[in-house]
């Protein structure tokens, strides 16, 4: 069988994404297609389906104003992808991984498919170190571990790319090992990458940086491989490299817009909202590279980002990402309006691979406690908050006005901090004892009377 | 079971589509329906799904990446089977039984496809010991011998079901690969030699003796579950719940604690790392009864959700299929299924794609009695060889946005008879595990009750009921505690609230971390739950005859109480008894305090005990009282903004009445919503 390349010149038909193509032979599922227009510019796609008479080809740079009949098409015998080599930190980009920053082309002698493969679950080594962020919510009581996938849920005007800012800045990725971080744009505006641009320069890391840039004007279909391309680089870097590596893609709601495109164009059933009823196991094929290897150094740690449209969290896409990622920071409307930075709400927040990160000789010893207290505690504060709007403050038991005070002075001396305050875990966890001292001992339920004694008396 | 027909095997068909994990391919005149196929010049696995004349489509169980029309599809000429022999307990298989481990030592970290690897060791030798003599007649799934496989499994060759005859030779004691002979069997069309292990098709039950009735429950070591919603040996129960409200928690907890003989876990479609964690823990865990590693009961299939899809479709057949094979030589086997909505969804996914058509959301229309076939492959029985055994099955449910009226949920629904409804709200607040005592429920709590009785010694059925009236009047309660708060409710309501705070915290919620927590024997639940209700009831009566219930609330056992889950350990009950006196001993003492007499306390704590229904009706009563005063207490613009926050319709043309009425409606069914 011919393994090589195979030209052919016309399409049959183009609709949206999608190019069909006719009379081909030898062309397989998934293969990587280039296109050459005749005014000479070179267009990407690749085989989504592919019968005996017809090949459709998914572009991602779209097929408006192509001209059927004089497209050059190139199928490469084999899928996307791209060369991967340390030499790509530093650099800049598209989402099809060619370069934006003006250097050449990369090149290595390995390339790697930017599908990837399932890793074995037995290879996989179970996260347990947990990196610092300086931030009290997270580091108190939704701990980030190394190599764990959790995403930032967020809603259109709040400050998540502020957080994942400071998060970049303040986070021990490496924990004193050599560290990495990829960037993902996906569709995401100029402004925004930008930012993230400064955050790496000034943060004087650029060098330890890879950026891959599907910005808002760029082809939406990209959007589909972006995430793809930057997890291939790290999954090099992490498990060929050893190197320990964050990923930032944002905004993860584009990408499932993209997804959305080219299923709506194909005239597949639909399943919520009109997302691929694969939505699920799409997304896990990006989510779940995260992770550490037995016996290996690296590790990949993604840190998704996504807008839930009007703020609704059983939307497909938030939905889908909670039910695969190992927990998630949720961002709070009513808490950004009272003016608190970061206005990330622990209710509804979860880090689901803190038990084995956290405890005497990883944080403290009364850290799990500590932090189930908080949670409850905070939760009653919702309740009583709710009751007071009906009968009043003044109408509160002594009980409920010191969870009234408790939520207060949480919101203000806890979860929120400045933008370059960076805590440490001791100053986090001391904090969150400060503000139990105004509920009354009896509420404390969850923390022991050896911890009260040690860490709230003693004050 | 094994190879039919040899011929299967030259067959050979040629791909003409491919879409995803589906083929189509022409040639397949030949092929059987549901044939276990090699596609493409990689050799795919996959399945012959449907066979329209010539035209055959194909599920694979691995990336079809590059793979081409023209490419061949060979025939094995037999259907998707397990390999059912020794070297099972302990390992991680995929969703079409090839062992991970094994898989990993020839590709690496990653899964490469079209790697093919015995299912079972072929290497491994195991001592065998017979337990039948030559020249005596067998039948299928008679016991030829046994094979120590681990510590705590004693694994037994079973005759494959079908076969029939005399059995002319057996293999002396010795040690012996699963492929070589240990029996001959000889019957009318000839002689069958028989190995240690046997093929079995994964989508076909096995056969059994006859179905037997459950009383005996599979206990747990979750309170909420053992005592307030029970499984039995043989039951299927369900965990629906929206991400991050502790199913997988659970399943994990049964899998450790809970007292079947074998576990069989199925990630379907879940992470990765969740299987790592069984894989680190449960080799260092302790069997609390035989106190072996709990690995040497457990196995493993894994079809994470970035490995492909039709083999998440097949994992769950897989699972089940082995559970069977164990009940078959007399065990009881317990099943978890971490989560069936990913097996839905990957039917959804393969129907899609052959342009079914669909039914609700998308699903096929077949998803009911897909699921229904599933859960009735649990039961008790009595085995072809006569013995006991049961498949009980877990199986978690993921309904997207947390929405119970999905298809999966509703359907999964009418099969089970345990539902675990998992709540948002009590995950927000970190309480775990976060089943909803008002949703949930069990078809087998009274079946259980005689096991309790025997078991313990204690009255746990009461304890129950009274238990139960104490939440349900709690419940009540609580919506106009929402309203009005906590303290403008008379003392011996806030009794009631005391009480029910003892249950949930006391007893309901219970770590899966704490070392002490984790786990509770029987006797712990049922001594703990009647230390609760004596404090409960004596509280009870004393605010009744006017002691002030703070007064109640500052007794020192009232803590203890709260803290005995994770303060006294299983072997330790009769402190749990001792705290049981310390209650009686400072109730009695507040009685004093309150010149109540000690007949007075005695006969009113009799009436309490056989009256725990009274108490929803009290709190109904109280329920009415408290709309009214509400009535009273708010202007009609408080009760119209609270109208106004849950878009109660028509609410502008409402009288105060029609007002406050409406809203003690949505809380409740607020309540049951969630
Ligand atoms: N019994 C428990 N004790 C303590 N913590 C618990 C308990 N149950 C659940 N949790 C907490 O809740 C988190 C989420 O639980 P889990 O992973 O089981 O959710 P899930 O329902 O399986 O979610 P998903 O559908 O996304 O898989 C856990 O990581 C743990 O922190
Ligand atoms: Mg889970």
């Amino acid at each position: 069988m011919n393994m090589g390349q195979r030209e052919y010149i016309g399409i049959s038909r183009a609709k949206g994404p999608l190019a069909f193509v006719e009379g081909i032979r030898d062309v397989g599922f998934n293969e990587r297609v280039e296109m050459t227009l005749p005014d000479g510019r070179l267009l990407q796609g690749r085989v989504l389906e592919i019968s005996t008479e017809l090949a459709v080809v998914e572009v991602f740079a779209g097929t408006g104003g192509l001209d059927l009949s004089s497209v050059r098409l190139r199928f490469a015998g084999r899928p996307f992808q791209i060369p991967v080599h340390d030499q790509m930190l530093g650099r800049v980009f598209n989402g099809l991984c060619e370069p934006l920053d003006g250097g050449p082309a990369p090149v290595s002698k390995t390339m790697r498919d930017v599908g990837g493969q399932p890793l074995n679950p037995v290879a996989r080594a179970y996260p347990r170190n947990f990196i610092q962020t300086g931030i009290s919510t997270i580091d108190g009581m939704n701990t980030l571990i190394r190599g764990q996938k959790l995403p930032i849920f967020s809603g259109s005007g709040l400050p998540h790319n502020e957080l994942a800012s400071q998060i970049i800045r303040q986070a021990n990725i490496g924990g004193g090992e050599d560290f990495a971080l990829v960037f993902a744009a996906i569709g995401v505006k100029h402004d925004v990458a930008r930012m993230f641009q400064d955050v790496f320069e000034e943060g004087g890391v650029t060098e330890k940086v890879v950026m891959f840039l599907n910005l808002a004007d760029d082809p939406s279909i990209e959007r589909i491989l972006t995430p793809r391309t930057a997890l291939t680089l790290a999954e090099y870097l992490a498990f060929d490299r050893g190197l320990h590596v964050l990923v930032v893609m944002t905004d993860m709601n584009n990408y499932g817009e993209a997804l959305r495109e080219v299923a709506t164009a194909k005239g597949e059933i639909p399943s919520r909202k009109g997302f691929p009823g694969y939505l699920y196991s799409d997304l896990a094929s990006i989510y779940e590279r995260a992770g550490r290897i037995r016996d290996k150094k690296g590790s990949i740690t993604q840190l998704p980002m996504l807008t839930m449209p009007n703020d609704d969290i059983t939307h497909p896409i938030p939905d889908l990402t909670g039910y695969i990622t190992e927990g998630q920071i949720v961002l709070d409307r009513d808490l950004h309006k009272k003016g608190i930075y970061p206005p990330i709400n622990p209710l509804p927040s979860l880090s689901r691979l803190m038990d084995a990160g956290i405890g005497s000789g990883k944080t403290r010893e009364d850290h799990e406690h500590l932090s189930s207290q908080l949670y409850a505690a905070y939760s009653q504060v919702r309740q009583v908050e709710r009751l007071a709007s009906i009968i009043g403050e003044e109408e509160l038991s002594e009980v409920d006005r010191s969870y009234l005070s408790f939520g207060q002075e949480f919101e203000k001396e806890f979860i929120a901090q400045r933008p370059d305050e960076n805590r440490t875990m001791e100053e986090t966890l001391d904090r969150g004892w400060e503000r139990l001292a105004v509920l009354p001992r009896s509420e404390l339920t969850r923390v022991s009377e050896a911890e009260i004694e040690k860490y709230l008396n003693k004050r | 079971m094994s190879a039919k027909n040899k011929d299967g095997e030259n067959s050979t068909g040629e791909v003409i589509w491919v879409s995803g994990p589906v083929v189509k391919a022409r040639g397949m005149r030949h092929f059987r329906m549901l044939e276990l196929v090699f596609a493409g010049k990689d050799r795919l696995v996959g399945e012959l799904i449907e066979l329209d004349g010539d035209v055959g489509t194909i599920q694979i169980y691995e990336d079809t990446s590059g793979m081409r029309p023209g490419e061949p599809v060979k025939g094995t000429g037999n259907p998707l089977s397990v390999e059912l022999g020794p070297g099972l307990i302990g390992r991680t298989f995929d969703g079409i039984q090839r062992p991970l481990e094994r898989l990993r030592e020839q590709t690496g970290d990653f899964i490469r496809r079209g790697t093919q690897v015995p299912r079972l060791d072929r290497e491994q030798r195991w001592d065998f010991e017979p337990r039948l003599e030559e020249n005596t007649d067998v039948a299928g799934g008679e016991i030829l011998g046994v094979v120590q496989e681990t510590p705590m499994v004693e694994h037994r060759i079973l005759v494959p079901p079908g076969t029939r005859g005399r059995l002319t030779s057996i293999a002396a004691a010795g040690s012996y690969t699963v492929e070589d002979a240990i029996a001959t069997v000889t019957h009318e069309k000839g002689e069958t030699t028989l190995h240690m292990y046997h093929n079995w098709e994964v989508r076909r039950p096995r056969p059994v003796r006859e179905r037997l009735r459950t009383a005996a429950p599979l206990v747990t070591g979750q309170r909420v579950i053992d005592v307030f919603f029970p499984l039995v040996k043989g039951g299927v129960a369900a965990i629906p719940g929206g991400f991050g409200t502790g199913k997988t928690v659970i399943q994990h907890n049964l899998a450790k604690w809970c007292d079947a003989h074998i576990i069989i876990y199925i990630g379907c479609g879940e992470r990765g790392n969740e299987m790592t964690d069984v894989l680190n823990e449960f080799p260092e865990l302790r069997d609390p009864r035989s106190g072996n590693s709990l690995m040497d009961r457990t196995i493993l299939i894994a079809n994470t959700s970035n490995m492909p899809v039709a083999a998440r479709e097949a994992s769950i057949y897989t699972g089940v299929t082995l559970a069977e094979y164990f009940r078959d030589m007399g065990y009881h086997v317990a099943v978890m299924a971490d989560s069936t909505s990913r097996w839905a969804e990957a039917l959804r996914e393969i129907s899609g794609r052959l342009e079914e058509m669909p039914a609700e959301e998308g699903f096929p229309a077949y998803l009911a009695s897909q699921l229904a076939e599933f859960y009735e492959r649990g039961g008790h029985v009595r085995s072809l060889c006569n013995n006991e055994g049961s498949v009980s099955i877990i199986g978690s449910v993921s309904p997207p946005g947390g929405d119970f009226s999905e298809p999966v949920t509703q359907h999964t629904k009418r099969f089970v008879r345990a539902f675990w409804a998992l709540d948002k709200e009590l995950a927000s607040a970190r309480f775990f595990p976060a089943i909803n005592p008002q949703t949930s429920y069990s078809e087998y709590v009274d079946a259980v009750l005689p096991w309790w009785q025997d078991e313990t010694g204690e009255a746990v059925g009461r304890y129950l009921e009274q238990a139960r009236a104490i939440l349900r009047a709690y419940q009540k309660l609580q919506q106009i505690v929402r309203l009005i708060g906590e303290d403008a409710l008379p003392d011996e309501q806030k009794m009631t609230l005391l009480s029910a705070r003892l249950i949930r915290e006391g007893f309901l919620q219970q770590s899966a971390f704490d070392p002490v927590d984790m786990f509770a024997f029987p006797l712990k639940q049922a001594r703990m739950l009647r230390a609760i209700l004596r404090f409960c009831d004596m509280g009870r009566v004393l605010v009744k005859k006017g002691v002030p219930v703070y007064r109640v609330r500052e007794l020192s056992s009232f803590g203890s109480l709260m803290r005995m889950k994770a303060s006294i350990e299983n072997e330790k009950t009769e402190e749990i008894l001792k705290l049981q006196g310390q209650v009686e001993e400072e109730m009695h003492r507040l009685a004093r305090e309150a010149q109540i007499s000690e007949e007075e306390l005695g006969t009113e704590i009799r009436s309490q005990e056989t009256g725990g229904k009274e108490e929803g009706g009290e709190a109904e009563k109280g329920l009415e009282e408290r709309a009214d005063q509400m009535m009273e207490e708010h202007t009609k613009a408080d009760l119209y903004q609270e109208a106004k926050q849950h878009d109660i319709k028509g609410r502008s043309s409402m009288t105060k009445e029609e007002l406050a009425e409406s809203l003690a409606r949505e809380r409740e069914e607020d309540r049951e919503k969630s």
